[in-house]
């Protein structure tokens, strides 16, 4: 009873009993502040829809159940099926290009029988991964160029059949998590600096292949005052909602630009957006620190796992999650474009939530089925 | 295969350089953030409000017109305006099935205002990128209400006030109107626009993207109605005087005509009739020269009418008593090639009789016998050549020449009233000082509770000497049609030639009357000016003065003025003069 409180949690959280339940008890705590948090500001986002937030502790819920069994899975079984999932996911990708349902001109979903959709690409963002972790799992390290080459070809094809669909977001997202495992796998420094002296050709032929909608977004990106009553718009109301919340925010529901119906995509892209202008700049700092929490304890697993297919992929995993947060943060904040990435685990939305905690999953895995050393 | 045991693992230091990136952009996207919140935040909230806080004008009720006995002369009425957003209209999404879409709606509007269609839509596609057009204006709450009740995307009721004149044609010079926003376009209502309009107030509410509104936040500032304006008409004068002087432009085929009734203690005016008219409530079909307040704006020679003002001045002068005789025979007198005649040869008569017969040769040798500018000092003073200053748009001041070395025939013809010009309104100014004793106090247009401070332009005696005289001339001479029964009246006629292009019209003619009564202490001055009869009368004592009796023994009797001549009562009655009110319908 003598003990401080510090010395307290931290016996709490080495408990063997956690071990045995394979649950890391800090990244999980981390998630159920952030998730709760989120929960509040989706249900002020969504215009006080107790629908919206309903359904979303049930995906929250079944994503959790997914996290916790893939907790329970051994790292090695994961890297075993890598190989075998990526084909398959890379199979059913071509399967979306040519019997894909979809809405609003892409074409995303696989459609299962019972009504159910299916979004390959979304899996592909944990199964990249997974691949290029695999591949270099027992292959010295640094990489030669021959295997640089396979695994960028590894990388760009599902890319770029994601990016066809047309799902710019999303073949990002897949294309960065692939190549964070390249770099943690030493990519040489002369292949970095030569990529990035390629990125404007690279990105003049990415020019070429946009949708009309996808160049705009950009072009918005550079100038939003240009057409703040079209593509500008967006990102003007967010940058206004933000702006408007000051210091403490406008306190819960309270938001104009929220609940007016001013800020476009207030329950999912943009739902950072609500929350600083209802709770401000402490609101913001908030959920960084539940991000930062999170990340911290993604990366102090990586940076402490077993083997270099747990290291690269729990690296990779929590990079791609870390930017999937900062890209939206950086788009609803103005300092990036509009590519359609949700701010993960507080916007609402259906795989994605799935997906993202299933990374955790693995996370866990990684950390809780290490020997003892 | 232990893998952990080959040379080359991962680097640690990659790790740590992705770590630290992560830990940067970390700082990046908290630092905007916070940027945004608190750094940039006095632009970027005030731009919140302005999306969602809108402010909107409380419009403020116009003041009302009344008359001096409280009676309205213009009031303001809440309708209803029907606006329209064709922008949220048109963003109707269109459904089939569900028969819904913006031509849906329009379909629905079309059918609940009763026009046509595709007419409407027409309206819709011009104004397809504005947030605001009008649909209906000023339109009574239940036809407004059969509209809203079609429940049509984007159309929305406002309040707006529509001006009434209850007195219509009678006070429309007066009064004036405003337009359809509510701005005064003439008479008082232009004149006193901003006192009458008063300061509308501003409300500040929450709207959301459609334009709905969310929620009132409050009045920032409680609007001011506008001032009523009491003016010094009286209504009943007002509707006599409009009456009789509509009958007689019927009656003698006259262009125009105007009528001025003042009181004479105060200065204030009565009544002030203009023919032609027209109705401030209907102004579809309005012809600009109807427009005009012919009483304060057309001039005139007011001929005969200025006599009694030299005899004023020659009494004044002292060289003169009421006793003077003058001789005017033979009858003409002459300037060179000019040449002033009388009716005949009067031949020697008293100041009495100038007036009586309304000599010219007889004014003008007094005038010349006075001081050049006598005449001219008096009629000045008298308020001739300067505006009367009631605040009328377009007010007139008249001419009244005046020459450093006048020349006789310019003194001789400003003696009998040529050679000047002046308003109806200005003629009974004049006849109003003379009324009160000579003591002239401003004109005005609004209620007085106390006369203002005037001045005394003629003798208290020489002025009552005067009225004695124009008495006579309703007794005897060319006013007697202006006699009223029970009271004692005091007028001069005046016909003059219109003056056209080429000089004088020998053709036409201005009848005028301006007279006081009741003269033994008079209260009231009216002047009739009826501008070119067309028909077999043309005089000022055939045309004019009828007129001036009926409104003026209406006038008496309804103010309550007690009569001054009773036995005249009976002597008048059984004369076959024509009752007073039995006049043309329509007037």
């Amino acid at each position: 009873m003598k003990d401080s409180l510090y010395k307290r949690v931290i016996a709490f959280t080495n408990a063997r009993l956690w071990q045995l339940v394979h649950v890391d008890v800090l990244l999980v705590s981390a998630l159920m502040i952030l998730v709760t948090g989120g929960l509040f500001i989706l249900y002020s986002a969504s215009g006080q829809n107790i629908d919206m937030v309903e359904r979303q502790i049930f995906r929250l819920t079944l994503g959790l159940g997914v996290c916790l069994a893939l907790a329970q899975l051994q790292p090695k079984y994961l890297r075993r099926a890598s190989p075998l999932l990526f084909v398959f996911l890379a199979l059913l990708l071509i399967g979306v290009l040519l019997f894909g349902v979809g809405a609003k001109g892409a074409q995303r979903w696989l459609a299962l029988p019972g009504g159910l959709r299916f979004q390959p690409s979304e899996f592909m963002k944990i199964v990249m991964p997974m691949m290029i972790a695999w591949y270099f799992s027992d292959r010295q390290l640094p990489p030669s160029f021959k295997q640089i080459l396979v695994v960028i070809a590894l990388i760009f094809i599902p890319v770029l059949m994601i990016a066809k669909q047309p799902d710019l977001g999303t073949s990002l997202i897949v294309a960065v998590s692939g190549l964070f495992v390249l770099f943690l796998a030493g990519l040489g420094w002369r292949y970095i600096i030569g990529a990035a002296a390629l990125a404007p050709i690279g990105g003049y032929v990415l020019w070429q292949f946009m949708h009309g909608y996808q160049r705009q977004r950009v072009l918005t990106f550079l100038n939003p005052e240009s057409d703040p009553l079209g593509s500008g718009w967006n990102i003007i109301q967010s940058k206004t909602a933000i702006g408007s919340g000051g210091i403490d925010g406008k306190g819960w529901l309270e938001g104009t630009q929220a609940q007016l119906d001013f800020l476009p995509e207030s329950h999912t892209d943009f739902i950072i957006a609500v929350l600083a202008e209802e709770f401000g700049l402490l609101g913001c700092a908030a959920l960084l620190l539940a991000y930062f929490l999170v990340i911290a304890r993604g990366l102090f697993i990586a940076a402490n796992a077993e083997d270099n297919y747990a290291r690269l992929l729990a690296g990779s995993l929590t990079l791609t999650f870390f930017v999937y947060m900062f890209v939206n943060i950086g788009m609803v904040s103005g300092i990036l474009p509009v590519v359609g990435v949700p701010l993960p685990l507080v916007s609402y939305g259906g795989t994605s939530i799935i997906t993202i905690m299933a990374t955790f999953g693995i996370l866990m895995s990684i950390q809780t089925h290490k020997r003892a050393r | 295969m232990n893998i952990d045991n080959r040379p080359h693992t991962p680097e640690k230091w990659r790790f740590r350089f992705v770590y630290g990136i992560a830990l940067l952009l970390f700082f990046i996207a908290g630092g905007r953030l916070f940027y945004l919140t608190a750094v940039d935040n006095a632009f970027l909230k005030n731009q919140g409000e302005i999306r969602a806080v809108r402010t909107e004008a409380i419009p403020a009720t116009r003041g009302m017109i009344l008359d001096r006995r409280g009676e309205p002369l213009a009031v303001s009425t809440p309708t209803w305006t029907i606006i329209a957003n064709p922008r949220v209209l048109w963003n109707v999404p269109v459904d089939v099935e569900k028969k819904t879409g913006p031509e849906e709606e329009i379909k629905r509007l079309a059918e609940v205002m009763g026009v046509g269609r595709a007419w409407l839509q027409e309206r819709f596609e011009a104004n397809k990128s504005r947030s605001f057009m009008y649909l209906r204006r000023q339109i009574p709450p239940t036809e407004a209400d059969s509209i809203m009740a079609a429940n049509v995307v984007g159309v929305s009721k406002t309040k707006e006030y529509k001006r009434f004149y209850p007195a219509g044609e009678v006070a429309a010079h007066v009064v004036g109107f405003t337009n359809i926003d509510d701005k005064g376009q003439e008479g008082i209502e232009l004149a006193f626009d901003t006192a009458l309009e008063g300061v509308s107030g501003r409300r500040s509410f929450v709207k959301d993207l459609s334009g709905n509104i969310i929620s009132g936040i409050g009045v920032d500032q409680t609007e001011r109605p506008g001032e009523n304006i009491e003016l010094s008409i009286d209504l009943r004068l007002q509707y006599l005087a409009y009456r009789e002087l509509k009958a007689a432009v019927t009656e003698h085929r006259a262009t125009s005509a105007s009528a001025v009734i003042l009181d004479v203690k105060t200065g204030e005016i009565l009544a002030m009739v203009n023919q032609p008219s027209y109705n401030p409530n209907d102004r579809a079909v309005l012809e600009y020269e109807d427009l005009r307040n012919r009483a304060v704006i057309d001039l005139f020679e007011p001929g005969s009418t200025m006599k009694p003002f030299t005899v004023s001045a020659a009494l004044m002068s002292g060289q003169y008593t009421t006793e003077t005789k003058i001789d005017t025979s033979p009858g003409h007198m002459r300037f060179g090639r000019f040449t002033i005649r009388d009716a005949r040869n009067y031949g020697v008569i008293d100041f009495e009789e100038l007036l009586i017969k309304s000599s010219n040769v007889g004014a003008s040798k007094i005038a010349l016998s006075l001081p050049q500018d006598a005449v001219w000092n008096m009629d000045y003073e008298l308020g001739m050549g300067s505006p009367v200053g009631i605040g009328f748009p377009g007010e007139a001041s008249g001419v009244l020449p005046s020459h450093p070395k006048w020349h006789p025939s310019e003194i001789a013809t400003l003696s009998y009233g040529y050679g000047l010009s002046v308003s109806t309104l200005q003629l009974a100014q004049a006849y109003m000082a003379l009324g009160n004793g000579g003591y002239r106090v401003p004109v005005t247009i609004f209620k007085q509770d106390v006369p203002a401070q005037g001045k005394q332009i003629i003798p208290n005696k020489v002025a009552q000497d005067v009225v004695e005289m124009l008495e006579a001339v309703v007794q005897k001479g060319s006013g007697r049609t202006a006699q009223i029964p029970g009271y004692r009246v005091a007028g001069k006629t005046g016909t003059v030639h219109k003056v056209g292009s080429k000089g004088y019209e020998y053709d036409q003619y201005i009848a005028l009357f301006a007279g006081l009564a009741p003269a033994s202490d008079p209260r009231l001055a009216m002047v009739v000016m009826i501008n070119d009869p067309k028909g077999r009368e043309y005089y000022g004592g055939e045309v004019a003065a009828p007129v001036f009796s009926r409104v003026m023994e209406g006038a008496l009797t309804t103010l309550n003025i007690y009569p001054d001549l009773p036995e005249g009562l009976r002597e008048v009655r059984i004369s076959p003069k024509k009752p007073p009110y039995q006049v043309v319908h329509g007037g």
